[in-house]
């Protein structure tokens, strides 16, 4: 058995970089599972808008000739901020087209608006893709920073792809976790999440703070898109569906509607997937390969959820209104 | 100051409200008083723009409110302290505070906590702590204590004294004297009609949506039917 330590470690980075990947997304579901108790299952959508969003500016630059005479950090900046703030916008407008006419359905109905907006969006950009290059799968340029890597001690190598994700995710999760707690709108959104008729009676312009919530939380994803493409490289516009389910899943794994526990979450699900990617193989002989992790991260997502089912990190999300 | 007219107010089909009017003067306190089920919570929903009336008017200063958002209302000067108390339990004290003053900027929030806290000690004790985690009277200390940082000149009270131990009430029966007498024109619902008559000027009996009585305090603390379905006899 081959368990020595620099596969381990490496494994270790693995999971690492794509657990933040998942906390990023995982926020968007939770945050706004938190103001309105509804999963917006189209976030996937959004998570893949904002990786479009830096395909297509690289390839622009590309096509111009400009992209090797700028300084790829300013790049790689440049496409994060219109990720961000392209898939927040989108998030914005899609919960006051889809959703908020439907404020005070019945639960299942924005559900399966959401449903339809996850289709929709994905065909959406399928047609506008296919029509501006003739083709929707997509790769990212390669930037020439981000294939080197440092060595860390003698065994591991650590690619600037896995060093640039874990560094703008806790960037933004800093970030995040100053504007939920410290400032007077996240102050808000948390007034709203826990009780948003109390909320209106401090004066707070609910549905603003509601769009406000979409906007942060598809900025998040957008992050996360950009994140995803410039990491794996290969995109198209169901790229999606599996990170999205696996995010939700690590939302709901840390409790839904728990800020710090999307993260926890998120980390959680992706060391598993890796080391369970890894070691599967190896720890039974062959017997399952490394085509199992889904099954093995989601069977310990079921063990958890049957002996925690408000998640790890999970609370009552909102109070019982009197 | 208030000025509610013929005001309906329906749940679905069932009409809640059936054309229910009063008045507040500034500087009053006004009570309104009668059994669950009355109309006086969805009163005060009412007036906050929580709900919307169906018909009627409802003038703050001669200017109509009703088709106004909850949080418009609260920037017009009327602050609502919810039945149930409502504070929010995941934010600290000191948050819960700060959150009611949402509609105003500037360096006035701050003198203004501190005279909550000198009103209510115990909360200043409390200020880091989760709202949660507090017993039933430091929560509605805190959902007084938040409804003034709006710096209403109108609050609208809905049973302040629910589940608090007589010692207590009669502490924040107090404060609501203290507080009228700093200005603040109050519109208090209680089902504890005995404190209720004892602060208030003026008050109205609402019976299934409508009212049936109204008078000064004193009137209706003489008043055989208040004495019978509510001052116990």
């Amino acid at each position: 058995m081959a368990l020595s330590l620099d596969i381990f470690l490496q494994v270790l980075m693995d999971g690492i970089v794509l657990g933040f990947m998942y906390a990023l997304i995982a926020l968007g579901y939770t945050m706004v599972y938190g103001v309105l108790e509804f999963i917006n299952f189209a976030h996937s959508e959004i998570f893949v808008l904002g990786a479009f969003v830096g395909v297509e500016i690289l390839l622009a630059l590309e096509s111009s000739g400009t992209l090797a005479a700028l300084n790829p950090a300013f790049v790689v900046l440049m496409i994060i901020l219109a990720g961000m703030i392209v898939s927040g916008l989108a998030a914005v407008a899609l919960e006051r087209t889809a959703y908020r006419p439907l404020r005070g359905a019945p639960r299942l109905v924005p559900l399966i608006s959401a449903i339809g907006a996850s289709f929709f969006l994905q065909d959406f950009i399928r047609l506008v893709e296919s029509v501006w290059h003739n083709s929707f799968y997509l790769s990212y340029p390669t930037l020439s920073l981000l294939d080197r890597s440092v060595r860390l001690g003698a065994m591991v190598e650590v690619p600037f792809k896995s060093i640039l994700v874990i560094a703008t995710a806790l960037a933004m999760l800093a970030g995040l976790y100053l504007f939920v707690n410290k400032t007077r709108l996240g102050t808000a959104i948390r007034a709203v999440a826990q009780d948003p008729d109390a909320a209106a009676l401090m004066g707070i312009p609910v549905n603003r703070i509601i769009s406000l919530t979409f906007f942060v939380g598809g900025a998040m994803g957008g992050v996360a898109g950009v994140l995803f493409g410039l990491h794996y490289s290969l995109v198209n516009p169901y790229t999606g569906f599996v990170p999205g389910l696996k995010a939700f899943t690590a939302a709901v794994l840390g409790g839904i509607g728990n800020i710090p526990g999307a993260v926890l979450g998120g980390l959680v699900l992706g060391l598993m997937e890796a080391f369970a990617a890894s070691y599967l193989g190896i720890l039974t002989d062959g017997a399952f390969g490394a085509e199992y992790k889904d099954v093995f991260a989601f069977v310990i997502l079921i063990l958890i959820l049957i002996f925690r089912p408000k998640g790890l990190l999970g609370e009552k999300v909102r109070e019982e209104g009197v | 100051m208030l000025k509610v007219e013929r005001i309906q107010v329906f749940y679905d089909a069932i009409q809640a409200l059936k054309g229910l009017s009063f008045t507040v003067a500034q500087g009053e306190i006004v009570t309104l008083l009668g059994a669950n089920g009355a109309g006086k919570s969805t009163t005060l929903k009412t007036i906050s723009g929580l709900l919307q009336p169906r018909g009627g008017q409802i003038e703050l200063d001669g200017k109509p409110l009703a088709g106004s958002a909850p949080h418009e209302i609260v920037r017009l000067g009327v602050a609502h302290v919810p039945e149930g108390r409502r504070i929010f339990p995941r934010l600290t004290v000191l948050e819960n505070l700060k959150i009611g003053a949402y509609t105003r900027h500037g360096a006035a929030i701050g003198d203004d906590i501190e005279r909550v806290f000198a009103l209510f000690p115990r909360l200043k004790e409390r200020a880091r702590q989760s709202a949660g985690t507090l017993s039933g009277g430091e929560q509605q200390m805190l959902a007084i204590g938040r409804g003034l940082m709006a710096c209403p000149r109108l609050l609208l009270l809905d049973e302040p004294s629910m589940g608090l131990a007589p010692i207590l009430v009669e502490q924040i029966f107090a404060i609501i004297l203290q507080i009228n007498r700093e200005g603040v024109t109050i519109l208090l619902v209680e089902q504890n009609a005995a404190m209720a008559l004892a602060v208030c000027h003026r008050g109205y009996v609402l019976e299934t949506g409508t009212i049936i009585l109204e008078g000064k305090a004193s009137e209706l603390a003489g008043n055989d039917r208040v004495r019978q379905a509510y001052l116990g006899g």
